[in-house]
């Protein structure tokens, strides 16, 4: 029961983030001279009005629930993978050069492609868990310099095998067949962005969910994570998880760089870190670690970087006011320690209370259900 | 004027805890006070709020009659209050008049005045008979040594009022009766003495009245002349306790653990270990005895394989484990009840289900194919919260956290036994914990004991290690000093290898 408390908790820290941040943007709003009324409709609208900008919508968050998960798992082990714009690039350049090298049929092209993204974005992640298994190397520090690796990689890379017929700074287009881009999904949508990767997000905030919660791998993974001391007193090889779980973390990511490299766009630009690589670590922070909150909190953000182009077209509001959002949000969520002690103090006793009559309701909760 | 010090409905609450809940307390000027309760019930809290350190939420502080506001630690110096914190405040490579002047260093000319102060320092020392030389630096004397130099910290400073905070817990048997002696100086010389503990014995020993303390709230004061270590460990601890073990004859078999001239570094600042062998057998306990800091922890850790060991080796039934990695020593039937729970023994986010799997998670039934089976987790964790006792507000869903340190350490205990060990190292097993956990726990002990297992039992509590030990060893300094029956032995005769004496230079 203390799990459902505990998320019930994350959920209402979450919110409070959110109402605060959009709080902060309303006042932003009327001290600029708008209604903020008028702001916030334009806002959601801009991201739900039709079936092509929820698709748009749904494709914008897409990378971000595997930047997202990325870091959010990483962190269930106590690490901090600062570098899922690194892997990103990595998993995006893995699918690319695939994707325009080889001449399979789409489902076989996409699958390797799956694949190999997943492996490069792995292995570029697991070398900072390598360094800080082995010699201590904080992985904050690690995964920045992969970044600026991959980074510079990806510039040297592309126009020398890959680059287009026009532009030096880009690579060719990927053919059809590379593409995530699917003519039913795009016809469903009336012409949105929308990819085969939203449902490949799904998937794994399903396995990823699974993994945490079911398998003696994550039992594993959070032990580290929650007390490397103990965990490690108990037998367990701390060094050997957190390669594992950057591995991961890595994995996820560098699948985020194909949905958004073949999928989202349709070829890869030199000289762009990804946002959605450190959008991830705000994602992880509102969705409290958790692979469906993570899930949640990518669509929202989706739904804010959708509607802003929207909102500033329809009224006089800049889009400048969205990011603001986005960032008192990030901010207030970071700060949750503070809403958590204050939101302790008020409703600690009554929802314990509350809760503690529902168990005595139930039979026995089963453990494995429950959790 | 009756009271040197009255404190009247002193409240302190910390987040979620109230530690002092309207507390009345007062000394009599030229008398020993004691103050007893069970760890956390709020002792250091009240001192605390007399000396300074925290602010009562409510309540008046009186001395000498009159009303006082002890803001900080500065006013309650000036008001003639002194100190000796449970962990020492002493600069390491500073000497010790360099210490004591600390912070009111008399100045001649521009310039520290040590001489002064070294001939006031060692003209007090004499005084009180504390014998301690005022050019040693800290870091060359013994622990015993500085806590007399924290004494002389206050009496340099003109304390009237003096208040110990646990000083017995880092000193052997012998420097303990030298503390005793040096108090009783003290209030000759008209001092009054507030004396925080929560061993029955020194009570009785050496004060006058006792302010119990249970749960923040006082539970009243008595002269010591009037009562009993039995009546005054049911106040602390709210019901009847059972002082003796129930402890049969031992009944040792074969050689379970065998440790073969174990050398280990040491971390910065403690000895590391030096050509220690020791053998434990099944159906005995082996107390390991020795103030802390001599070498257990990395005894410990190269035991249970989380320290590199130099030289020497491991057995574990005749097979050598040294170079095994603590899941294989786990495998072959090592358990180890760790002394700091929190950090080594618990993950405090998971619940207590997920604790007791912590060591066999991996192996089936808890799990099949790297999937858990909740569900028989389950039903084995309520088993064991049940066999062991481990009571919780939620049962096993309840996260570690949760739990009292008794509970906490109870499933521990449950686990590590659970995993049905040959060799159980139990390393300060009853810590912190209340007069009942620690009964219950080494009942728990013993029964291994009478079931074949071999105990290791490494504690800086002797009376934990004389009353459960078959056989005890002594460590001093990362060397062993020797090895005892314990039913030939006694106090005297271990505090003194603690210090270092070898079993012969023994009269
Ligand atoms: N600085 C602090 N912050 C929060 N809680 C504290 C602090 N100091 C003590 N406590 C809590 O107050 C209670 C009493 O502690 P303490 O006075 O140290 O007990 P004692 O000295 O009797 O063992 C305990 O529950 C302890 O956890
Ligand atoms: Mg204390």
């Amino acid at each position: 029961m203390k799990t459902k408390l505990r998320v019930k908790k994350d959920f209402l820290i979450s919110i409070s983030a959110i109402l605060l941040g959009l709080l902060a943007g309303a006042g932003l709003m009327a001290v600029t001279g708008n209604s903020p009324l008028e702001g916030f409709i334009y806002l959601f609208r801009g991201g739900t009005m039709n079936i092509e900008r929820i698709g748009n919508t749904l494709a914008t968050a897409t990378p971000l629930i595997f930047t997202g998960l990325s870091v959010a798992f990483a962190f269930k082990t106590g690490l901090f993978n600062i570098g899922a714009a690194g892997q990103m690039l990595i998993g995006g350049l893995c699918a690319t050069a695939i994707g325009l090298t080889f001449d399979w049929p789409k489902a076989i092209l996409l699958t390797v492609i799956a694949v190999a993204s997943l492996i490069g974005g792995a292995l570029w992640a697991a070398l900072p868990g390598l360094l800080k298994a082995r010699y201590n190397v904080h992985e904050v520090v690690a995964t920045i310099m992969m970044n600026w690796i991959a980074y510079w990689a990806i510039y040297y890379i592309i126009p020398q095998h890959f680059k287009g017929p026009f532009l030096e700074t880009e690579s060719q287009r990927i053919p059809e067949a590379a593409s995530l881009k699917v003519p039913w999904l795009t016809d469903l949508f009336s012409g949105s962005f929308i990819n085969l990767g939203f449902f490949l997000a799904i998937v794994f905030v399903v396995i990823i969910a699974f993994v945490l919660e079911k398998t003696t791998m994550g039992y594993e993974l959070k032990a580290v994570g929650y007390n490397r001391d103990a965990a490690e007193a108990a037998g367990i090889s701390v060094n050997r998880n957190i390669i594992l779980s950057m591995a991961i973390a890595g994995a996820l990511a560098g699948l985020g760089g194909a949905t958004f490299y073949i999928g989202f766009a349709s070829n890869m630009q030199i000289g762009v870190l990804p946002a959605q690589g450190f959008d991830g670590i705000a994602v992880a922070l509102l969705g409290a670690n958790a692979p469906w909150g993570v899930f949640t909190a990518a669509i929202f953000f989706g739904l804010l970087h959708n509607g802003k182009g929207f909102m500033s077209a329809m009224t006089a509001i800049p889009p400048e006011i969205a990011d603001t959002i986005i960032a008192t949000i990030i901010y207030f969520a970071a700060t949750s320690v503070l809403i958590e002690r204050n939101w302790d103090k008020l409703k600690k006793i009554n929802l314990e209370n509350i809760l503690r009559r529902k168990k005595r309701g139930k039979l026995a909760v089963k453990a494995g259900g429950e959790r | 004027m009756k009271y040197i010090v009255e404190m009247e409905n002193i409240r302190k609450s910390f987040p979620g805890v109230v530690a002092c809940d309207e507390i009345n307390f007062q000394v009599r000027k030229g008398e020993i006070h004691a103050l007893l309760g069970e760890n956390g019930a709020g002792k250091s809290t009240l001192m605390n709020v007399l000396f300074g350190l925290y602010q009562q939420d409510r309540g008046e502080i009186y001395l000498r009659g009159e009303k006082v506001n002890i803001t900080n630690p500065n006013i309650a110096n000036d008001l003639g209050i002194g100190m000796v914190h449970q962990h020492f405040k002493l600069v390491h490579n500073f000497t010790v008049t360099e210490n004591i002047i600390l912070g009111i260093e008399p100045v001649k000319a521009l310039m520290v005045d040590t001489r002064s102060a070294s001939s006031r320092i060692r003209e007090i020392s004499e005084r009180y008979g504390l014998n301690v030389d005022p050019e040693a630096k800290i870091e060359d004397v013994s622990v015993g040594m500085q806590q007399r130099v924290e004494i002389l910290k206050m009496l340099y400073r003109d304390a009237e009022i003096l208040i110990f905070d646990e000083p017995t817990a880092v000193l052997t048997p012998q420097e303990v009766t030298e503390l005793m002696k040096i108090m009783r100086g003290l209030i000759e010389e008209g001092k009054s003495i507030i004396l925080i503990t929560h061993k029955l014995k020194e009570i009785m020993a050496i004060a006058d009245r006792c302010t119990v303390i249970r749960w923040g709230k006082v539970v009243g004061t008595v002269n010591v002349s009037d009562t009993n270590e039995e009546k005054l460990a049911e106040m602390m601890v709210g019901r009847k306790v059972l002082f003796d073990i129930n402890k049969k004859e031992a009944n040792p078999r074969g050689e379970v653990l065998r440790i073969e001239s174990l050398s280990v570094l040491g971390s910065a600042g403690t000895h590391g270990l030096k050509n220690f062998s020791l053998r434990v057998k099944g159906g005995e306990i082996v107390g390991l005895a020795g103030v802390d800091g001599n070498g257990q922890a990395e005894l410990v850790e190269a035991i249970i394989g989380l320290r590199r060991t130099d030289s020497g080796k491991i057995y574990l039934h005749g097979t050598d484990v040294t170079r095994l990695t603590t899941r294989q020593r786990i495998n072959s039937g090592m358990a180890h009840i760790p002394d700091d729970r929190h950090k080594h023994g618990l993950i405090l986010d998971y619940t207590v289900l997920e604790n007791l799997i912590l060591k066999n998670y991996y192996l089936e039934p808890y799990s099949r194919r790297g999937l858990i089976n909740w569900d028989y987790v389950y039903t084995h964790a309520e088993q064991v919260i049940k066999d062991f006792d481990v009571r919780s507000g939620q049962g096993a869903e309840a996260s570690a956290r949760s739990l009292s340190g008794g509970n906490q350490q109870k499933a521990i205990v449950g686990r590590e036994i659970d995993g049905n060990p040959d060799l159980l190292l139990a390393v300060q097993p009853t810590r912190g914990l209340d007069v009942g956990a620690i009964e219950y726990i080494h009942r728990r002990l013993l029964e291994q004991r009478d079931q074949g297992k071999a105990v290791f039992l490494i504690s800086l509590e002797l009376d934990e290690i004389l009353d459960l030990s078959d056989r005890i060893a002594v460590i001093y300094n990362g060397e062993l000093v020797g090895v005892v029956n314990a039913a030939e032995t006694n106090e005297n005769e271990i505090g003194l290898m603690m210090a270092g004496g070898r079993r012969g230079a023994v009269a």
